[in-house]
Formats: structure tokens, C-alpha cells, sequence
């Protein structure tokens, strides 16, 4: 049974890229070829995690990623169960610790954890002894949409190393901005980071990536645009004036792509705000990979469920004498 | 009465310039003689300070003692035991208590809380508006009759230039300074550590240092229009120190604490999201480190106040934004300072002990901080070379919250004196 | 380190697939319907040569297919944390077909257990036949081959190895025994 002693064990939990090396993150991404095949049966299902319990704790509003999550459950055979907070203890004030806690004593193996303050999902698996997946905490990361975007990259190029990836729009705000950023930068890529001023973090540049100014300089520049949704919010809170301004001047059109040097590749994480941060013709036009993005979703979660539920060092030791 | 002679130590007395090996008898209160060879009288209790250092009492301008309102996090008793076993003989409490502490029936309640506990003394500091809601002037008047030695909204600025020009104005009538908690709370809002790499990195949201230097800049500016005296709480920022210098050359009368935190931590604390690294101001970058440690040098930072703000372990057990700011400091000030200012050759002792007493005392405008004769019996007796590793469960504070958990730290205190009765001794149980 | 010694030679592994190759089509009774799906790893191959030898003798292209078992194991927590999963691919649908299952070496049938789980999910063969290359014994599960190249006896603390030139650079067949 071919077992790469080369990497390094993810560890119990999957909390964020950063953290990650360059070889571990590959090696997700390698698990992930066959599930991607896995999903194209008419059987669309695997008993490797047959027997596992995996609790799916939504504490912010997601329906694609939790539906992505559960499918990858599924399809892998395990039990799932949702918990949303509208209606749950949780909202009732049970603490973040009560509820890990909680599901630590109904014996559960995995949890899926999104949640809204930055570092909860670390906070968790400190105190809990099942496997942890950050399905996307506060601003810090969200490393599964991470790594589906850069198996879709590698789909498409055929690597990622040497790629000019540019993320557009809300970084400050964006936790799909910061995993990308670890993931494309441990893996060779040159990564460009493009928005108004107001919404670029300090000290960004400082993690290696390049400021573009203006949307015509990412693409100009880029082989790949991962185009981030902008919430409402940040027009009520004064980072920008409007949408429709942002639209304007930061905007993917078919316009501005007709003037880009190469065919670039236009990735979105999704839900795409349809006008504003890009335009329908755009997302739904022939450089857009954002549908395969969604099935490379699926494959990529059951890759990550699936390593971090595969087994314990001693038993792993003991078996790797034995034959078929 | 009882005499106390403390009988061969360093003595440190940075209000009148002198540093060397002397006894100091203490006695009804009062200090009855410094020199040597002093002969103890009948019954006096004796302390053999041979190799440790005698020194006035430490002064804390800042501290949170959580009573009345939250007395399971401090009261003024365990806050008084905390700052004696810390080397303190007096501290200064905040008045954002619950009730605030802004009419004179409060301050009155601190100051005979802190009677009954007979340890360090606590002088209260009342709140500047009523409820620190900002919005009306509390009564100094009968504040400072009562025992208040300030007005503070802390825990908050004064957010409205008017009120603080009003405050810094009526302040004058009764000499008090205003000690404002300098925080710009449009930039600052739902900020959880200092804007940087680091806050990029976890994704939480950075309070710039811009917003801690636009109102020292305003306070100063309002000093200078008012003739008051402005005492800026808790500097944090590079910024801030160069403003703060600049206000002092042209001689406005302003005056600036800092913390042991903000000169020996920086933001890279709140790796992992440890919430004890969380405080506000929060900790920040190296350079701005080093522009504290050089204010506190060169003066232009008076003093060390460690703004002890108890919490409960449940409250910090939260994610990061939810967690309340603040940590403990009266039991690890000491430490910290020698270690991170004095071993490293940026203060000397004296310049020290002047800092964390001798100048509190008088910018302040309170008894102690001299090892006078005729001065009140309020003196440290400490090790500046013990190395000593941070228990927090030994601490004499209710309260755990520190980011020195296992820590050592260097320099120690021994025995605290106040008022000629012996406070805290290390050697007791 | 383990001490080795040979049971199969390049030559003899050649004369064991072609007799396996021919004893295929024989029970199969032609080529008609016939897949030939290999056990990831070496099955593979070993499928991929049988399949060219029936293509020699019967003129006739035999579908291959891959299948990798990795995700049905019945030990995955004992594999460890990193186990590898290679490619599964079968050419069109399986209903009404004859599948010969193809792999090195047959142990405790826990393999092909497997395959036999992974397979039903795929659809519904005629029939189904098991062709190893090396049966050595040492069964956990009623599982038997249809076709064995040859039967080896193995003791306490040994391990039959096969090696194929596309992967290993050679063709042999090894007992090792861990000293």
C-alpha cells in the first residue's frame, strides 16, 4: 500500500494555509484527482469514512459552502449532522467552549466549523479532540476554497507555479484573499492583489504579494483573476462611496477583458455580486472557470475530510508490514 | 509605637539625588532617620536589607480595582494586597466601576475599603463626566473633597474636544490633573490588536496608531489653550512619545504614563489569538517598543503605571474579538521593568525608582516617593537581582489574566511598608 | 533488511501470463464481453500485459480498466494518515459483461473484498473472476482465484514481492524474509 512518508501528517485539524508547507498543500491537492472521479459515477459514493460522524457548525449564513461540505460527507459515506445557530443553544449565548464541548461528549470524529470572529477555528481545535476543518473564520482564512481555487488553476495551466494570479476586491475583509495568498505563494506562484486602497490591509506587501492599483493593471499583468465578491456592508461603512462606483472603476467587464494581452482565467468564490465586482457576461463567458470551481469543490473537501480522518501513527506502523 | 529599622541596604532616594548604603528607621508613620549606624530602638522590628535595595515605596497612577460592581474579579482589599506584594505602597483607582465612581459618596466608599484593608494605600480617581457617558462635567469639586487626586473617564476617551477643554479648564480650580485615555474612537471601533502585518495575518481588525496619536495631539494642544494639566494614560506609539516631547519643550503641562507591557511586548503576542495579549491600547511594533523604553529614559514618559485590569478567565476563554481588553500587572511591574529596562542598561535603578514612585508622587501631587525624614513611612525593601519565575496561581490578586505566565522575570519585592506598618513581606506565608 | 530469494524470473513471469492469458479466453469461453480490470498497483500492468497477449493470440482488442481499492478498504484507520490514492478509470458500463479481476499477489482477500464492494457500485457484470499472478496463501475471507500463475508457500515473518519492469525497472518475483 503506497504510503508518501515524505509528507508531513496534516495534523488533526485543517485550520488555515499558513501553516501548511509547500508539499502538504501539493499532496491535498494530488488527493483530490480521484474524488474528482468519485463524483462522476453513477454511484456516487465511497465507504472510506463509512461510520464517521461529522458535525457541519455553520455560525454565519452559507449555503453553498455547508451544501459543498455535506456533499463531500456523503459521498464519502459518513453521518452528518447541521447545526445552523438561528434557533440553537448557541444563540441562546452557549459559548463557543459549551458548544465544542458539547459535541466532544456525543462522541462526534470531525467537525466542519465557520464561524465569524477571526481564530475560532483554531479555538476550537485546541480544545476538542476531533479533527477541526475551518470552513471559513472571521477575515483569517478559508483554506478549502483555497485550495479547490488553485486545483482549478492547476486544472487549467497545468501548474501553478510561475502563474500570475491576481485577487480582486475586498481584501481587507476577505478570508478567501488571505488563503489564497498562502496557498499561491508556497506554491510558486507571483500573486497580485488589486482593490481601492481602502480595502487592502497593512502591511500586505510585506507577504510577499505585488500592489496593482487599478483593474486594468491586474489584468494586464495577470494570467488568472480571482475576482472577490464585495458585500454591501462596505459601501454603509464608508470604505467605498457605491457599488455602482465600484463597478465603474473596479469592475471585470467583457470591456476590460477584451484589452487583456492573454486569455486570462476569471475565477469567483461565489455568491458573485452579478454587476458590481463582475459583470454577467463575464461570469458566465468562455474564460470563466467559476462552475468548474464549484466541482472541484466537492472534490477537494472530500480529500481534506478524508486525510485527516485516515488513521492514527501506531496502527498506521503496525499495518504497513502487512499485504493485500 | 512600633519602630522599624532597615538595616543595611542600598538606599535609593531619587528625590534628593542619593544612592548608597545606609539603615532607615521608620517610626509613628513617619520616616525618623536615614544614615548609618543608626542604633534601633527597644522593640524595634529589624530588617537586615544587606545586598537588597531600600527604596520609597512604588507608586501605580493606574490600576482597575473592580469594586463596587465586580468584586469576584477585585476588590480595593485584594487589589491593596496585590499592589504591596507587587512592591507598591499606594495606587490610583480608576473610576470605571459599577456604579462609576462620579459623585462623592464613591470615592468615599474606595477610600474607606481601602482603610479596612490596611495595605497599599488607594487613592480613588473619579470620573470626569457623569456615568463617563461624556456628556455632563461630574463635580470635581466634591470629588476632590472627598478624596478623589483626579478625574479620569478611563476606560474610554473623552470624546468630545469641548468637554475635555471644559474638564482640563475646571480642573485647574482644584489642581488635578485630567488623565485622559486617548483612543479615537471612529478609527478605533471594533479593533481588536494594532494595525499591522500581524493583524493582516489573523484577520482581525487593527486599531491604528493614528488613533492613539491624533488625541494625545488634540490633549496637548487643549493643555496648552487651557493652562490645565493633561496626564496622557497608557502611551503606546512611537507617534504619541515624539508628540509628548514636543509638547514638553514648549512647555505645556503635560504628563504621560506607559505601561510594562507596551515596553516589553509587541503585537507578535497575539500569535495563536492569546487573549492575554489583548489590551487596549494593544500592543504594538518594535520601533514603537523602543520609542518607550527611550521616553521613559530620556523623561519624556513619567512614569510606569501598569493599568491592572482584572478579568475572568471564563471572559478571556472566548475568541479573540469577544474577549475584554486588558491584563493584571501589579504583581509582574517590578519584574518586567528591571528586566527589560534596567539589565539591559536603559535605565539605571534610580532612574527607575524614579519613575515608578518618586515622579508618580509628585506629577500627582501625592504624599511618598521620598525616603525624607519627616517623610510618610511608605518604603520598599527589594531584590533587583532575584530572578523569579511568574505563578499566577500564587498571585495576590482574584484575578490570573497575564500574559507572564512562566515568565522570569527580574528584580522582586521583599518587604512593602505603608504608613510604617509592613504591608507585604515575602518571607510571610 | 530483509534476506531475498527468487521465485520467478523475468522468463518465468512471461510463461506464467501467457499460460494465464490463455487460460482466460478458456474459461471466458472467447473474448466476447470480456474487461479485464487491474488492482492498482502492479495489477495493472499485469492486466495491461495480459491484455496485449489475448490481443496476439485472438486477434482481438480486450478492454482494460483501473480500479484503485484505496477508498474501500476495510483498515483505513490502520493505513495512516497519508495513504495515496491512485487512478480508477473503467471504459463504459459493466452490466453484462465478464470482469477478470487482475492482481499480483492474493493473501487474505481483504483486496479483493474490496474491489468486489467497489465494483457492485459501478454496476451490475454477468460474472466475475479473480486472476492472480502469485496465490500465497494465508486467506482471512472465503476468496478464491479462478486463475492462479502459481502457488506459493509462505512462512511466519515472509512476504512475496512482486516487481513489473514499467514501475520497478525489472521483472521478478521475491519471498522476503525479515531477518
Amino acid at each position: 500500500m503506497p504510503v508518501d512518508a515524505g509528507v508531513p501528517s496534516l495534523g488533526k485539524d485543517l485550520i488555515g494555509l499558513e501553516t501548511l508547507s509547500a508539499a502538504q498543500i501539493q499532496f491535498i491537492l494530488d488527493t483530490a484527482e480521484p474524488f474528482k472521479e468519485v463524483s462522476e459515477r453513477a454511484i456516487k459514493k465511497v465507504p472510506a469514512l463509512r461510520g464517521k460522524t461529522i458535525v457541519n457548525l455553520f455560525f454565519e449564513a452559507s449555503t453553498r459552502t455547508r451544501i459543498s461540505f455535506e456533499f463531500a460527507e456523503k459521498r464519502l459515506s459518513a453521518d452528518t449532522v447541521n447545526v445552523a445557530t438561528q434557533g440553537s443553544s448557541v444563540s441562546k449565548g452557549e459559548t463557543l467552549v459549551d458548544t465544542a464541548r458539547n459535541l466532544e461528549a456525543m462522541r462526534i470524529d470531525m467537525v466542519v466549523i465557520r464561524h465569524g470572529a477571526s481564530g475560532a477555528a483554531q479555538f476550537l481545535g485546541d480544545r476538542i479532540e476531533s479533527n477541526v476543518i475551518n470552513a471559513g473564520d472571521g477575515k483569517h482564512e478559508h483554506p478549502t476554497q483555497a485550495l479547490l481555487d488553485m486545483l482549478t488553476l492547476r486544472d487549467k495551466f497545468g501548474r501553478i507555479a510561475g502563474l500570475k494570479v491576481a485577487v480582486c476586491g475586498d481584501i481587507l475583509h476577505s478570508r478567501v484573499a488571505r488563503s489564497n495568498i498562502w496557498g499561491l505563494i508556497k506554491l510558486g506562484a507571483e500573486v497580485g492583489v488589486c482593490g481601492p486602497p481602502s480595502l487592502l490591509p497593512r502591511g500586505i506587501e510585506e507577504l510577499g504579494v505585488t500592489v496593482l492599483p487599478r483593474i486594468e493593471d491586474a489584468i494586464a499583468w495577470a494570467d488568472a483573476l480571482n475576482v472577490l465578491r464585495l458585500q454591501l456592508e462596505r459601501m454603509q461603512a464608508g470604505f467605498i462611496p457605491s457599488l455602482r462606483e465600484y463597478n465603474r472603476v473596479f469592475g471585470v467587464t467583457r470591456d476590460r477583458l477584451s484589452r487583456a494581452p492573454k486569455d486570462l482565467v476569471i475565477l469567483h468564490p461565489g455568491p458573485m455580486n452579478r454587476g458590481v465586482e463582475i459583470d454577467s457576461d463575464v461570469a458566465d463567458g468562455e474564460h470563466s472557470v467559476i462552475l468548474p470551481q464549484v466541482t472541484n469543490g466537492v472534490a477537494v473537501r472530500m480529500a481534506v475530510l478524508y486525510l485527516l480522518a485516515g488513521g492514527t501513527g501506531a496502527a498506521a506502523a503496525a499495518a504497513r508490514g502487512e499485504a493485500a | 509605637m512600633t519602630h522599624i529599622l532597615i538595616r543595611g541596604g542600598r538606599v535609593i532616594d531619587p528625590s534628593r539625588g542619593t544612592d548608597g548604603v545606609a539603615d532607615v528607621l521608620l517610626g509613628d508613620g513617619r520616616i525618623l532617620a536615614v544614615g548609618r549606624g543608626v542604633a534601633a530602638p527597644e522593640g524595634a522590628l529589624v530588617i537586615e536589607a544587606a545586598g537588597k535595595v531600600v527604596a520609597p515605596g512604588l507608586i501605580d497612577l493606574h490600576v482597575h480595582l473592580r469594586e463596587p460592581g465586580q468584586e469576584d474579579l477585585e476588590t480595593v482589599a485584594s487589589g491593596a494586597m496585590a499592589a504591596a506584594a507587587g512592591g507598591f505602597s499606594a495606587v490610583c483607582a480608576m473610576p470605571n466601576t459599577d456604579p462609576v465612581t462620579d459623585n462623592q459618596a464613591a470615592v468615599g466608599f474606595i477610600v474607606s475599603q481601602a482603610q479596612r484593608a490596611g495595605k497599599a494605600r488607594v487613592y480613588p480617581i473619579g470620573a470626569v463626566t457623569l456615568g463617563q457617558r461624556g456628556e455632563q462635567l461630574a463635580e470635581f469639586g466634591e470629588l476632590v473633597g472627598a478624596g478623589a487626586v483626579a478625574v479620569s473617564d478611563d476606560g474610554k476617551p473623552v470624546g468630545s474636544s469641548h468637554m475635555m477643554r471644559t474638564a482640563l479648564e475646571y480642573a485647574r480650580t482644584f489642581g488635578i490633573p485630567v488623565a485622559n485615555h486617548c483612543e479615537e474612537m471612529s478609527l478605533a471601533l471594533g479593533g481588536a490588536m494594532h494595525e499591522g502585518l500581524i493583524s493582516t495575518r489573523l484577520g482581525l481588525k487593527g486599531i491604528p496608531a493614528a488613533a492613539e496619536e491624533i488625541m494625545v495631539a488634540r490633549d496637548i494642544i487643549l493643555a496648552e489653550l487651557t493652562g490645565g494639566h493633561v496626564h496622557l494614560c497608557h502611551m503606546s506609539t512611537r507617534g504619541s512619545v515624539e508628540l509628548i516631547r514636543r509638547g514638553k519643550e514648549r512647555g505645556i503641562r503635560v504628563t504621560a504614563e506607559a505601561t510594562p507591557h507596551h515596553f516589553s511586548l509587541t503585537h507578535d503576542r497575539c500569535a495563536g489569538y492569546d487573549t492575554n495579549a489583548k489590551m487596549n491600547p494593544p500592543l504594538r511594533e518594535s520601533k514603537d517598543v523602543d520609542a518607550i523604553r527611550q521616553g521613559l529614559k530620556d523623561g519624556t514618559i513619567d512614569v510606569i503605571a501598569s493599568d491592572h485590569a482584572p478579568h475572568h478567565y471564563d471572559a478571556k476563554e472566548r475568541e479573540f474579538d469577544l474577549a475584554p481588553n486588558g491584563i493584571i500587572g501589579l504583581e509582574t511591574a517590578l519584574g518586567v521593568a528591571i528586566r527589560d529596562l534596567v539589565e539591559p542598561g536603559i535605565l539605571t535603578l534610580p532612574e527607575l525608582i524614579d519613575r515608578m514612585s518618586t515622579r508618580a508622587a509628585r506629577i500627582f501631587n501625592l504624599p511618598g516617593g521620598t525616603l525624607a525624614v519627616g517623610a510618610p513611612a511608605d518604603v520598599l525593601v527589594l531584590d533587583p537581582t532575584e530572578r523569579w519565575v511568574v505563578r499566577p496561581e500564587t498571585f495576590r490578586s482574584k484575578s490570573r489574566n497575564t500574559p507572564y505566565g512562566g515568565a522570569e522575570l527580574v528584580g522582586r519585592a521583599h518587604q512593602t511598608v505603608v504608613r510604617g506598618r509592613i504591608a507585604f513581606d515575602i518571607s510571610a506565608p | 533488511m530483509p534476506s531475498r530469494s527468487p521465485l520467478l524470473d523475468d522468463r518465468a513471469i512471461a510463461r506464467t501470463l501467457a499460460r494465464m492469458a490463455v487460460e482466460i479466453v478458456e474459461r471466458c469461453h472467447g473474448t466476447e464481453g470480456l474487461l479485464l480490470v487491474g488492482i492498482q498497483r502492479r495489477g495493472v500492468e499485469l492486466a495491461e500485459r495480459i491484455g496485449r497477449l489475448i490481443e496476439a493470440s485472438e486477434g482481438v482488442q480486450v478492454p482494460r480498466g483501473k480500479l484503485d481499492i484505496t477508498l474501500y478498504r476495510d483498515d483505513l484507520q490502520a493505513i495512516g494518515p497519508r495513504p495515496v490514492v491512485g487512478e480508477t478509470s473503467l471504459p463504459g458500463s459493466l452490466d453484462g459483461r465478464t470482469v477478470v479481476i487482475v492482481d499480483d499477489v492474493l493473501h487474505s482477500g481483504r483486496t479483493i473484498r474490496a474491489a468486489l464492494d467497489e465494483l457492485a457500485d459501478f454496476g451490475r457484470p454477468n460474472r466475475i473472476l479473480l486472476c492472480v499472478l502469485i496465490d500465497r496463501g494465508g486467506r482471512e475471507l472465503p476468496i478464491q482465484p479462478d486463475i492462479a500463475g502459481q502457488t506459493v508457500r509462505v512462512g511466519p515473518g515472509e512476504r512475496v514481492d512482486v516487481f513489473v519492469s514499467e514501475l520497478d525497472g525489472r521483472d521478478a518475483v521475491e519471498l522476503a524474509r525479515a531477518s
